[in-house]
């Protein structure tokens, strides 16, 4: 099993977890995927790609490091992401009812591993 | 943003809004450009849509060759900026959206918004017959008319 297959694994055996991607952030594109139904893999990796390459260089600007784990929190869910190695970020989708704590620990230690 | 109609506008103006591309051409299947952001100069226009369409006639002929369906998009990445240009059906028959971006923006960013702006375009496209195909005596003043258009001159 690959790294990024590992990680995604890992990220969605966490309750409440709808979907994880590994996301190249450069291009906001879908590098691989573990999504339920109706979970929109290309928008998720798109914006979130985004979104990190965006809080890195508003970081970076700003003199700080960048950011280990981004939380956006929304009415019916969350969209978490964890940057990686080489421009890779791992994303996961997740509903109200998912253990954030759990899903972060995890999402940070599958994020190293990225390659 | 200039367009040759006006139903156009309003789509391709939360295109341009959302996705940060730097220029956008849209243009038929055989090259008529139907809108245009970002070229100052209409001999640009003409050259790119004449090129956007040559280089989707023959990958869609590659793509046939290989006994594959039609190509959804075609990027081509650059260090400064980067290209992408992909056919789609709209209620008016098949067209082509040509679009340049920067590190601004990312392929993703512009592939989701892109993809909106098809949707909306076949949403709001109305539903009368297409023009009929122009005549060799009348090219050169619709295509003068055209650029008028396109450009405001």
């Amino acid at each position: 099993m690959t790294a990024t297959q590992t990680a995604l694994d890992r990220v969605t055996r966490v309750a409440g977890v709808r979907g994880a991607l590994v996301v190249d952030a450069a291009d906001g594109l879908v590098v691989a995927e573990q999504l339920m139904d109706g979970v929109d893999g290309q928008a998720a990796a798109a914006l979130a790609g985004s979104l990190v390459g965006r809080l890195v260089r508003t970081a970076e600007s700003a003199g700080l490091r960048p950011p280990a784990f981004v939380h956006l929190r929304g009415d019916a869910g969350s969209v978490l992401a964890a940057p990686g190695p080489d421009e890779l970020v791992l994303v996961a989708v997740v509903g109200p009812d998912a253990n954030l704590g759990l899903a972060r620990l995890e999402m940070i230690g599958a994020a190293g591993r990225l390659a | 943003m200039r367009a040759l109609e006006p139903w156009v506008v309003q789509p391709l103006e939360t295109f341009l809004a959302e996705s940060a591309a730097r220029l956008t051409l849209l243009m038929t299947a055989s090259g008529q450009v139907v809108a245009q952001h970002g070229f100052s100069r209409s001999l640009d226009v003409m050259s790119a849509a004449a090129l956007g369409a040559g280089i989707v006639a023959s990958t869609e002929e590659l793509a046939r060759l290989m006994g594959a369906s039609r190509f959804e998009a075609l990027v081509h990445h650059g260090q400064r900026q980067s290209c992408m240009l992909a056919a789609f059906a709209t209620p008016r028959g098949r067209w082509i959206g040509l679009v340049v971006f920067g590190p601004e923006t990312s392929v993703g960013i512009v592939r989701l918004f892109f993809d909106q702006m098809v949707q909306q375009l076949a949403a709001v496209a109305p539903r009368e017959q297409p023009q009929p195909p122009m005549l060799a005596e009348n090219f050169e003043t619709e295509l003068n008319a055209s650029l008028k258009a396109l450009f405001g001159r």
